[in-house]
Parts: C-alpha cells; sequence; structure tokens
C-alpha cells in the first residue's frame, strides 16, 4: 500500500516537472492593467489587445520557432498590487511586460522589472516619472502627461480666456501629474485657475463639489482622472442644473463613460493620440477585431502594439535574451499597427502627441 | 446665503443614507453587542438586487411610480433573506463564544459578500441611466439659484417615515419591548419565555432591509455601483453609527446627518481634499469627550 503510494507520488512529481520543462520552452510575455475594479473596463481593453497578438503571432510561427504564452496580471490600479503582481511575473520567468495602466501601477511595477530584467513597455500610462525616473528597460507607446497638459493648457488658454477655469484632481500618480501639467501651462499661456481642488477617487457624492463650483461661477473644469469620477461629477451638475464644460484627459477614452453619463456626457472634451483606427495600415486589424464583436477603441490598439514591438525586437535580436532585446528595442525602427515609430533615449515613443475629442451621441470624435 | 442652504440639502441628502445603514449597525450592536461589518456589503447587495430589479421592470412598461414601489419590496425581501442567512451562517453559531469571534467571522463575512458579487456581477461598475429627474428651483432671483431634486426630496422624506416606523416599533410594539429584554439579559429574556433566536433573527432581516432601502436609494441617486461601494459608505456609517452612540436608533441617524453635514460643509467651504479627515476628527474629539458617543449609553463591557 505505501509502496504504491509513494510510487503515484513520484509519478506525479515527474509529471510535474516535466510540465514545468514545457512551460520554460515557450516564451512568456504578460500583460498587466486593471482586470478588475473600476477600471477593469480599461483593463479588458488591453487584454483584447494582448490576446489578438497572441492569435496572431502564434499563427506566424512564433517568435524565433518558439511558441509564445500570454499571462495576464490584474493590478486593479492599485500599488501594492502591482508590486505584487510584478514579482508574480518575475518568478514565472516573463520576458516581457505589456503593462500596466494606471501611472500609479506602472511605475512601482517598473522598479521590480528593473532588477528582475524584465523589459516593461506601458501601452497607457502617461505620467512624465514613468520613464524620466525608469530605468533603461523602461519604454511606452503612448504619449507624456507633460506633452498632454501643454495641449490642453494652451486650448484653455485660448477658449475660456478672461473666463474661470477650476482644476481638479483625484490624487492619483497619473490625475495630480496631468492637471498640474495643465495647470502650469495654461498660466504660462495667461490664464491663472479659478479653483484648485481634489477630489477622493472610488467616492459617489459629488454634490460639494459642484455647489462650489457653481457658486464660484466656473465656466470650465479641468478633471486629472478617470471616466468613472467624471462621468459622476458631469451627471451631478447636470442635475444642480450647471451647464459648465468638461474637459479631461485620454482616460476617458472608453465607452463606459457614456454608460456612466447618458446624455449628460454630450460636448465632453478630452485629449487623446490620433485615433490609431484612422490609419489606412491598421484598417485589416481594426476589420478583425471588429469581426471578432471588439470595438478596438481607447488603448486596445496601444497594447497590440507594445507586444509586436517586442516581437520585432526579439526576431532582430535572434533570441529574447533580455539585453540582445533591449539593444534591438533602443536602436531599431518598428513598424505598428501605431505607424513606425521608435524610442528616445528615456524610453518615450516618437509618435504625433495629443489633439482634441469630443463626446457626442456616445461616441468621441475628433475636434 | 443661498450656497449655504444647497449645501445643507446636498448634506442632508448625504446623511439621510449614512444614517439608513448606520441604524443596522446600531440594531444588531443594540442587541447582541456584536459589530456586524458585514452590514455595508449587505446594503452593497440591496443596491445590486435593486438594480437588477429596475431593469427587469423597466422592460415591462409598467406606470414608473408602480415599478418604484415593487421594486422596492422586492429589493427588501430578498436582501433580508441575504441578512438573515448571514446570520444564520456566520453569528448564530458563534453565539456564547468569546467576543472576538463573531466580529472576525462578521469582517470575513464581508469578504465573502464583496467576491460573490465581483465574481457574479462582474467587477466593472454598474450605470443606471436616471429615472426621477427634475426638480425645484429656489431663489431664482439671486446668483446663485439653489436646486433640490425630487430625488433628495424623496430620500429625505423616505428616511424620515422609517425612522419614525422603527422608533415607534422599538418603543411600543412587543417586538420592541422583546428586542429591548433581549439586550437587557439574554438569559433572562428566555427564562421569560422569548425566543431569543428568532428577535435577534428578526432584528437582522429589518436591519437588512433598511440597508437595502437606502441601496436602491444609491442606486437611484448617484446611478452608479459597483461592488466596492459597501465597504465605503460602511465605514461611514459605522462612524456615524458611533458618533451618534451606538446601540441608539436616533443617535444613528444623528450621526448619519452629522457625518454628512460635516463632509459637504467642510469641503464647501474649505476643502475638499480633507474632508474625510474632517469627519473622522469630529469623530475623535468627539470620543474623547463623549466616550459612548452623543446618545449612547454608558455601558462597561465594551469591545
Amino acid at each position: 500500500m505505501f509502496k504504491t503510494f509513494k510510487k503515484t507520488i513520484s509519478l506525479i512529481a515527474a509529471f510535474l516537472m516535466l510540465g514545468s520543462v514545457s512551460v520554460k520552452a515557450d516564451i512568456l510575455v504578460a500583460s498587466a492593467g486593471p482586470m478588475s475594479g473600476q477600471y477593469a473596463s480599461f483593463g479588458a481593453q488591453l487584454k483584447a489587445g494582448a490576446e489578438m497578438w497572441l492569435k496572431d503571432v502564434n499563427a506566424r510561427g512564433g517568435i524565433n520557432g518558439e511558441k509564445v504564452k500570454l499571462v495576464i496580471g490584474d493590478d486593479a490600479c492599485d500599488p501594492k498590487q502591482a508590486v505584487a503582481v510584478a514579482n508574480k511575473f518575475a518568478g514565472q520567468g516573463v520576458a516581457y511586460v505589456a503593462g500596466h495602466f494606471c501611472s500609479g501601477s506602472s511605475i512601482p511595477a517598473s522598479k521590480v522589472y528593473t532588477e528582475e530584467g524584465i523589459i516593461q513597455v506601458s501601452p497607457a500610462s502617461t505620467n512624465p516619472a514613468f520613464t524620466d525616473k525608469g530605468g533603461p528597460n523602461v519604454f511606452r507607446v503612448c504619449g507624456r502627461d507633460d506633452q498632454q497638459g501643454e495641449v490642453a493648457g494652451a486650448f484653455l488658454a485660448k477658449e475660456y480666456a478672461g473666463k474661470k477655469v477650476a482644476i481638479i484632481h483625484d490624487k492619483t500618480a497619473y490625475g495630480k501629474g496631468l492637471a498640474d501639467a495643465t495647470r502650469k501651462n495654461m498660466k504660462k499661456a495667461g490664464l491663472k485657475d479659478a479653483m484648485y481642488e481634489a477630489i477622493t477617487a472610488g467616492e459617489k457624492d459629488y454634490s460639494a463639489l459642484v455647489s462650489k463650483l457653481k457658486s464660484n461661477n466656473i465656466d470650465a473644469i479641468y478633471l486629472g482622472g478617470y471616466h468613472t469620477e467624471a462621468g459622476l461629477i458631469v451627471r451631478q451638475m447636470r442635475d444642480q442644473g450647471m451647464s459648465t464644460k468638461l474637459v479631461s484627459g485620454d482616460a476617458l477614452v472608453t465607452a463606459e463613460y457614456w454608460d456612466i453619463t447618458g446624455n449628460a456626457g454630450e460636448g465632453t472634451l478630452m485629449t487623446f493620440s490620433p485615433d490609431p483606427r484612422n490609419n489606412p495600415e491598421a484598417a485589416p486589424l481594426v476589420k478583425k477585431f471588429k469581426a471578432a464583436g471588439i470595438e478596438p477603441e481607447g488603448y486596445v490598439l496601444y497594447s497590440y502594439a507594445a507586444l509586436e514591438v517586442f516581437e520585432q525586437a526579439a526576431l532582430d535580436a535572434g533570441s529574447t535574451d533580455y539585453k540582445k532585446v533591449l539593444k534591438a528595442m533602443k536602436n531599431n525602427k518598428f513598424k505598428t499597427v501605431l505607424g513606425v515609430l521608435s524610442f528616445d533615449k528615456k524610453g518615450d515613443v516618437t509618435l504625433p502627441g495629443y489633439v482634441f475629442y469630443e463626446w457626442k451621441n456616445g461616441n468621441y470624435k475628433q475636434l | 446665503m443661498e450656497y449655504f442652504i444647497q449645501q445643507l440639502i446636498n448634506g442632508i441628502t448625504l446623511g439621510s443614507i449614512y444614517g439608513l445603514i448606520a441604524i443596522g449597525y446600531t440594531m444588531v450592536y443594540g442587541i447582541i453587542g456584536m459589530i456586524n461589518f458585514a452590514h455595508g456589503d449587505i446594503f452593497m447587495i440591496g443596491a445590486f438586487i435593486a438594480l437588477i430589479a429596475l431593469i427587469l421592470f423597466g422592460l415591462t412598461g409598467i406606470a414608473l411610480p408602480i415599478v418604484l414601489f415593487l421594486v422596492l419590496l422586492i429589493t427588501m425581501l430578498f436582501t433580508a433573506c441575504y441578512g438573515w442567512s448571514v446570520e444564520k451562517l456566520a453569528y448564530k453559531p458563534l453565539r456564547g463564544s468569546f467576543r472576538l469571534a463573531p466580529l472576525i467571522s462578521a469582517l470575513g463575512m464581508s469578504i465573502v459578500l464583496q467576491n460573490y458579487v465581483q465574481v457574479s456581477q462582474g467587477a466593472r461598475v454598474k450605470p443606471l441611466q436616471p429615472l426621477i429627474t427634475g426638480g425645484l428651483e429656489f431663489f431664482k432671483d439671486s446668483e446663485f439659484i439653489v436646486t433640490v431634486s425630487f430625488l433628495q426630496i424623496f430620500i429625505v422624506i423616505l428616511t424620515i417615515i422609517l425612522m419614525s416606523m422603527f422608533t415607534i416599533l422599538i418603543t411600543k410594539t412587543d417586538l420592541g419591548r422583546a428586542q429591548r429584554a433581549c439586550e437587557q439579559d439574554r438569559t433572562m429574556t428566555s427564562l421569560l419565555g422569548i425566543n431569543v433566536d428568532r428577535t435577534i433573527s428578526i432584528t437582522f432581516i429589518l436591519g437588512s432591509s433598511l440597508a437595502s432601502v437606502a441601496g436602491m436609494m444609491f442606486v437611484l441617486y448617484y446611478g452608479v455601483i459597483d461592488f466596492y461601494i459597501g465597504f465605503l459608505a460602511g465605514v461611514k456609517a459605522f462612524t456615524a453609527a458611533v458618533l451618534g452612540g451606538i446601540g441608539s436608533l436616533p443617535g444613528a441617524m444623528l450621526g448619519g446627518l452629522l457625518i454628512g453635514l460635516i463632509e459637504t460643509m467642510w469641503s464647501g467651504y474649505i476643502s475638499i481634499e480633507y474632508k474625510d479627515v474632517a469627519a473622522f476628527s469630529v469623530l475623535i474629539i468627539t470620543l474623547i469627550f463623549f466616550p459612548t458617543g452623543f446618545l449612547g449609553k454608558p455601558d462597561i463591557e465594551k469591545v
């Protein structure tokens, strides 16, 4: 009895070892973002892009003849959980991470990736500190908040010259960074903010803020924050009979914003990079996404592009060795769904900056 | 002045919702001397059931007032079932155990409920388009027009009605007498022929249905819910219950209103960034001078 038990155990152990060996033979890449929590719609965007790329790359025969496997990490946009996810990836032997979404998660996670020798390319984290203070392994395929703030600040100073603009942020790395960048650029262009306030993300009651805006006769508010808070603020402004314009950043590029606001969201302005969906080279891929029932809105194609970069760099380097891929990433130009791109010394992407979009009838259109 | 009135209205509405949740904390504490940390999540479950029922009935095309009434009944019924089951599963087996055991089990239940909703309903926010729109406007001649939405009026009136009903229930009826007796001495109460277990179950059912009303108000008023709302609202409501004096029904309402008003007034006149700091500082200062809250009775054995 005991002998058979021992045999079974050793057999199982042998199987497990075989299993882990065969896993090691594949190339592991990861996609990380808020798969749960209130920003889960963005996590879904990143995941959709990554999964489509996975299908495509394995159909092309993998990278250097090896099959690619995708692991998904859920950081819920929480800095602590992001570090845990990063450590888990390191333990699994992930070679490349396309993530995370929130700057507040990407920045602490990047420290782990730098230590462990994993390349990180964020499709969406726009806070300047991410690449400014990040290691040599840190890249992004999206813009920076100082660029975004420049566009937004100049726009506000021009459109609302002599009027009252309130700047509001949600105390997160992304929200505060963006709001401050916009405030600085607005001041430079000659308009001082009439109000500067901070809200708490995750709350639902912004009626006190709305009344305060109303009593100060604010003409436009600029919000550094995510779509859930933006949606609630707009809704509660319209409830109190205010027609104040909401201007915000790239964290509103999800259809979920309209689900929250309904018609109250009409006319909301936001900055985002030129929509890659309009890129003629992206047309076949956009069609493929739509055939799969996914609208490649917001950051879906950015997530796809971040992985394309890895694929091309690894093919060029002839392996997935950290140093070789890193060298290829620094020196090469990449043909992606976002267009031809390369990275500067810091790891920022050389792509056109930000333009304004307006929410109309449930969709966003470039101004 | 108009601005002050507007913030007052904002604060009272917020405070009413806190108060409705706080009553659940206070009733359970009053009767078994335990803080039911899962109560905030019962509120969240109530909000989800209300949302599901609203969408289901919204499809049938019945007139809105009837829909709201039906949804209210269904939400209270189902949420009460949840509250009852939580008590049966997590607290009843631990009755008579040491004091911390049900407290830990309550924290566990809170996590279970949160994850259950996260898994079954998804982690994304659930929006609902406004059903009751419009409102009244005052001081139309002045620079600042005060607006009160019909929903805000509805919330405050409903809270007042429910509060009065519960006060009468506790002070005037047989059930209320049984509850107060359980609070004082459970052994003696059972010797006198009162079914203690049933009384406690009923308390949980009542507390949960009140939380479900708050949940439904929350869905209608804010229009956005997620599985995490129970935690935030629960912490605030628990604070309200402690501030007003835990175990006291009018205290819960007073505490709720106070927290709501402090938050909005601080946001309105000083800084939104530090409103939670303000609310909790008031709690600490109050507890230094009134250790049992404003309306609480002195009690020797507390957690």
